[in-house]
């Protein structure tokens, strides 16, 4: 694959794209800008997917594959990586563009299926099995019988505004991106805007952070700017500390200019001339492509000195976290970028007037940044015509958990949740139950069913107790045991917690200790132990308002999120762990009863040795019996049972 | 001078305390882990005392201060995974490798680790052994994969 661009195409692109204000090309530049884009193409054009997903999925095989068929049939064909469209369940996912035909998509294309799907999508044959959709593009020829892109459920309502090119285009070619009017708004933003004016057209905008506060930017940065001071800094939170969310790798994966375009203009709005991306040492790919095209950026002089001869100098730089969930916090994340602990400071003062090294320093989250470069190019009352009353644009979710289609998603604000699981998600896995929905990660909280009619948006969000948080969407369904989950994200907190404040460092852990009571079964239970589990429950309300109320950060505040809104929602559960010992999901696993089937029972007498309690009665050929209470739901005759007579309930 | 430790210094001649986590990460990154030669050369290059490096060095996660294993089983325990039946998998991980997460087998050749997501919940349960993933992972796969492992290191 050709990497390096030739250096007249470089000089077309910078003198006559990029430095050209009415955008009136001629019609060599329009011809190198329409092949650039792939809507006119001389030889057959292939895309496999790379995003994380994708890769782990299998398509780097696939990809090798592809590279092999084209070489060894000496095929003249262009083989293109792009990043992750959003729809994960279908990867490997490879699209094929013919010459003056759409492009069209098929799913979990692996390796070893290459040779064959080549062959028949060269001969003009349609494997319709994997087929998915086809792009709509007024210069193609469709496929028949084959859906356009933006008819799946999965895409159709959707509001694609931050992910528009993802999967689109070429991460790694900075080309690809000018093509489709990349570079545009900063440049125009660094010819034609003072500082003052662009933090009034983002606060016009009212853009609101992603990260999970939802602060407006447009103040944070007009703070920044009337901050008096020598040095500035802008710093990208893309930590993303959430596990179970990948909105932020998505976008450095799968555009990473669009990210750099936005933090160039947030540094303009400032008039700080360094700024930092901050992100998880994980995300090799990610890392990858955001040096790559931060070098492309420096190339093209969008980044370095005088910028476009606008006097404006920028520097990026990028840093690897090193694995705490709390560094996601601004303030922590500020004091590991200087080389300390990444423990939280209080707030004030705010980092946009004592951040970095003490400078005036705006951190921002990936996704905020990533609609910047969108809201200068089409104007801040477009943006704000997006979305609800006091929430605008769209939102990015990663979903995830018991639906039929999980993935990358970006909604418009404002749309229900219902119609998020329903007509996005395909509705859920098997016909089961739905249960809830988990919003915001480990310090996130619940929604049961009755308030799934919630629109999207902060403040409708804050009526039924939960904050948007970042993006994670965790959908449960009846096979989940919501004290199970509170337990679960109690354990991430607990080893989380940086350790500064106390309740949030000795508080969560007792939290996380007095679920594992509940749902540890009773081992020869004196009275003694029945009366402490009680207290320590009727104690956990009371607990985790402390730790809210007076922990220092973020993480405190909202550690005993999950466990204050399963209690509220789903105090039943609670109950019936507590009282009747009993987990219905069956996902607690000690608190299981285990039974023989008679029927099946062959008396072999496997269980009855191998049962560590003695738990099992029963004499040679005839069938056996448990004690339910001397079982301690270990399992094991579960394990061994040749015969599949041992049954839980 | 052929010392990796000391070309990596080298390429660190700002002794500002914001280099100290890079540094650290790129020796790590050629190491394998930290040892206590340098974590006492890093704070001699940035002079700061060892006790506050070592004070750095250990609140994160991802830095190791003994040599690493022949292989890293790192099991996702995020979420997604959690809920298609992570937990059980690292039970019997444990079981049968007789070691806790964040341990070394004796004979060196594990390590078993819980990471919090790798990021491709769509694909769930994953388990990654050297990088490279297993999805939609299930108990079964264990005996066979440590088996494999063993035989790859005889
Ligand atoms: C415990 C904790 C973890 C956080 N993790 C993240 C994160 O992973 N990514 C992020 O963008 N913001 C995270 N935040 C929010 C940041 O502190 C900050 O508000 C945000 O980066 C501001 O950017 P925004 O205004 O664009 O949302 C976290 C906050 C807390 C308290």
């Amino acid at each position: 694959m050709e990497k390096t661009l030739s250096d007249t195409y470089k000089d077309i692109l910078i003198n006559e794209v990029l430095n050209n204000p009415d955008k009136k090309f001629n019609d060599n530049t329009n011809n190198l800008l329409s092949a650039l884009r792939r809507d006119t193409i001389d030889r057959p054009v292939i895309f496999v997917g790379k995003g994380s997903c994708g890769v782990i999925a299998g398509a780097n095989g696939t990809y090798d594959a592809v590279k092999e068929y084209i070489s060894a049939r000496s095929i003249n064909a262009e083989l293109l990586e792009v990043g992750c469209g959003g729809f994960c369940a279908a990867e490997p996912v490879v699209e094929v563009q013919l010459p003056g035909r759409s492009r069209i998509a098929f799913q979990q294309v692996m390796a070893d299926q290459v040779d064959h799907f080549l062959d028949q999508i060269f001969n003009n044959i349609l494997d319709r099995e994997k087929a998915v959709a086809q792009y709509r593009n007024q210069y193609h020829e469709p496929w028949e019988g084959i859906p356009f892109l933006d008819e799946l459920p999965f895409f159709a309502h959707q509001k694609r505004i931050v992910l528009d090119q993802c999967g689109l285009i070429n991460p790694e070619r900075i080309e690809d991106y000018i093509a489709r009017e990349g570079y545009q708004a900063f440049i125009k933003t660094i010819r034609n805007y003072t500082a003052e004016y662009l933090c009034s057209l983002v606060e016009e905008s009212q853009l609101r952070g992603r990260g999970g506060g939802g602060f407006p930017a447009g103040k944070k940065w007009r703070s920044a700017l009337k901050t008096a001071s020598d040095k500035k800094y802008v710093i990208c939170n893309a930590d993303e500390s959430d596990p179970g969310a990948f909105m932020d790798r998505s976008i450095m994966e799968g555009n990473p200019h669009r990210l750099i375009e936005g933090i160039a203009i947030a540094a303009y709005a400032i008039d700080a001339s360094k700024a930092y991306i901050y992100t998880k040492a994980e995300y090799s790919l990610a890392l990858y492509r955001l040096e790559n095209a931060i070098q492309q950026a420096k190339e093209f002089g969008l980044l370095g000195e005088d910028i476009f001869e606008s006097g404006f100098n920028l520097n990026i730089e990028i840093r690897k976290s090193a694995g705490a969930f709390v560094c996601g916090e601004e303030t922590a994340l500020i004091s590991t970028i200087e080389g300390r602990r990444g423990m939280p400071s209080p707030k004030p003062p705010y980092p946009s007037e004592k951040g970095l090294f003490g400078k005036p320093t705006i951190v921002n989250n990936v996704e905020t940044l990533a609609n910047v470069p969108a809201i200068i190019h089409n104007g801040p009352q477009w943006f704000n015509r997006i979305g609800t009353e006091t929430s605008k644009g769209t939102k990015l979710f990663s979903l995830t958990g018991k639906v039929k289609h999980t993935g990358l998603i970006e909604v418009e604000m404002g749309t229900s949740l219902q119609d998020i699981i329903d007509k996005i998600g395909g509705g859920i896995r098997n016909d089961k139950e739905v249960k809830a929905i988990h919003l915001g990660g480990p310090t996130g909280s619940t929604i049961p069913p009755q308030h799934f009619d919630t629109p999207v948006c902060f403040e409708a969000l804050k009526k039924v107790n939960t904050l948007m948080g970042s993006g994670g969407m965790v959908i449960l369904d009846e096979d989940s045991c919501m004290v199970d989950m509170a337990k679960f994200f109690m354990d991430f907190i607990r080893k989380e917690s940086c350790g500064k404040c106390i309740p949030c460092r000795e508080g969560t852990l007792r939290i996380h200790e007095i679920l594992e009571n509940i749902t540890r079964r009773p081992e020869h239970e004196s009275g003694h132990q029945t009366l402490e589990r009680f207290k320590g429950v009727m104690q956990l309300e009371g607990l985790a308002e402390v730790i809210r109320d007076t922990s220092l950060c973020g993480l405190g505040k909202t550690a005993p999120s999950p466990v204050l809104s399963t209690m509220k929602w789903f105090r039943h559960e609670y109950e019936e762990h507590i009282f009747d010992r009993k987990c219905k999901a069956g996902v607690c696993k000690q608190l299981r009863s285990f039974y023989i089937d008679v029927d099946k029972c062959t008396g072999c007498m496997i269980c009855a040795k191998k049962c560590p309690v003695n738990a099992i009665i029963g004499s040679e050929k005839k069938p056996h019996f448990i004690i339910d209470e001397k079982c301690i739901g270990c399992g094991i005759c579960l394990d061994v049972c040749k015969f599949n007579a041992v049954y839980v309930k | 001078m052929d010392n990796p430790l000391d070309r990596i210094l080298k390429q660190y001649p700002n002794t500002r305390r914001d280099n100290l986590l890079p540094l650290l990460q790129d020796i790590h990154d050629s190491l394998g882990y930290l040892s206590e030669e340098s974590i006492i050369k890093v704070s001699q290059h940035l002079s700061l005392p060892s006790s506050k490096v070592y004070g750095v060095a250990t609140f994160f996660d991802q830095f190791h201060f003994e040599p690493q294993a022949h292989f890293v089983i790192r099991i996702c325990s995020g979420t997604s995974c959690h809920l298609s039946g992570s937990a059980e998998i690292m039970d019997e991980f444990k079981k049968t490798l007789n070691i806790r997460p964040g341990q070394t087998t004796r004979d060196g050749v594990f390590r078993l680790e819980e990471v919090p997501c790798l990021g491709a919940c769509g694909l769930s349960p994953i388990v990654e052994v050297n990088g490279e993933s297993h999805t939609g992972f299930s108990v079964q796969q264990i005996a066979d994969l440590v088996e494999a492992c063993k035989e790859n290191v005889a």
